[in-house]
């Protein structure tokens, strides 16, 4: 296996959707090529890290005056009809 | 190497009760849905538009648009994923009004030169986590997003952030599969060489973290 194959198979390979057969051919070409080893690590991280990270927090302050406008205005469109999505 | 575990979300069944519920007029019902999904829309809308004021409009339009169309919502798909591709399409929206210079689609053409093939090879050490305060690191991650064209943040965010399948994201986005595949891949691969660059540096002890300009294409 070529490491633009292994490449073309990782997101695959990082998502577990790939049969037994490929699967051990793309851990056969990991255990030898150093690069796509830390290239496939390297994104596995990349993945965790934002997940972990949860950027852009909803403060409790704001959620609360966003819920209080959001049913508030779902009353007031009750009564004037729907908006089209 | 193990596979990336998905987030894991509520159950369908509970979800759709509540929609149900809602439909028939139950606000309370509604208002749930809400509570259940609105750090979620924020956060997306937030990715897609980089601008605060921008996501607290989509939170509140989003939801708005889904309380008056829940009669049109046809089950077919989880609620939260039609409730994500309101909130994509409204986020996109004023992305478009911010940026009128900008073609800015999700099925805009990408460049297909070899954008995402790997340059930096050096391992992460020590754990970016521990190198960096979390105020920095959090900084580093919403500069080193914010450079990568709209359609590739946005399938990264609805699937390895949000935690949707390939197939919900691919509804969510009005893409196909092999398309959200793609861009998923090169989103994947393009974060991890600019963070690269960061994560090697100070290991390395050169160069400074500047990341320079907005990717959008």
């Amino acid at each position: 296996m070529k490491c633009t194959e292994f490449l073309s198979e990782l997101t695959n390979y990082l998502d577990g959707v790939i049969d037994a057969q490929t699967k051990a051919e793309l851990d056969d070409h990991l255990a030898w090529c150093h690069n796509c080893y830390v290239v496939c690590d390297t994104t596995k991280k990349t993945i965790e890290i934002y997940r972990n990270q949860e950027l852009y927090e909803l403060p409790d302050d704001l959620r609360g005056r966003l819920q209080t406008a959001i049913m508030s205005k779902c009353t007031a469109q009750k009564k004037s009809g729907p908006q089209k999505v | 190497m193990s596979a990336i575990q998905p987030n894991i979300q509520q159950p369908v069944s509970e979800e759709m009760e509540l929609v149900r519920r809602a439909k028939r007029g139950d606000d309370t019902a509604f208002e749930e849905l809400v509570r259940r999904y609105d750090r979620n829309v924020f956060r997306i809308a937030q990715h897609i538009t980089q601008n605060r004021e921008d996501a607290e409009d989509v939170v509140q339009d989003a939801f708005l648009k889904a309380y008056g169309n829940l009669a049109q919502f046809q089950e077919q798909s989880k609620f939260y994923t039609w409730l994500v591709r309101i909130a994509v399409n409204e986020a996109l929206m004023r992305l478009r009004r911010r940026r009128p210079e900008r073609m800015v689609s999700l099925d805009e053409e990408v460049k297909t030169e070899d954008d995402s093939l790997p340059r930096e090879v050096a391992d992460w050490s020590p754990n970016p986590e521990q190198m960096y305060n979390q105020s920095e690191l959090r900084d580093i991650l919403t500069r080193t997003i914010q450079g990568l064209p709209p359609g590739f943040r946005t399938v990264f965010v609805l699937r390895d952030v949000e935690g949707l399948s390939t197939e919900e994201t691919a509804q969510a986005l009005e893409l196909s599969i092999p398309a959200v595949k793609s861009r998923l891949l090169r989103a994947r691969l393009q974060l991890r060489e600019r963070l690269s660059r960061f994560f090697q540096k100070r290991a390395n002890g050169n160069g400074d973290d500047k990341i320079s300009g907005d990717g959008d294409q």
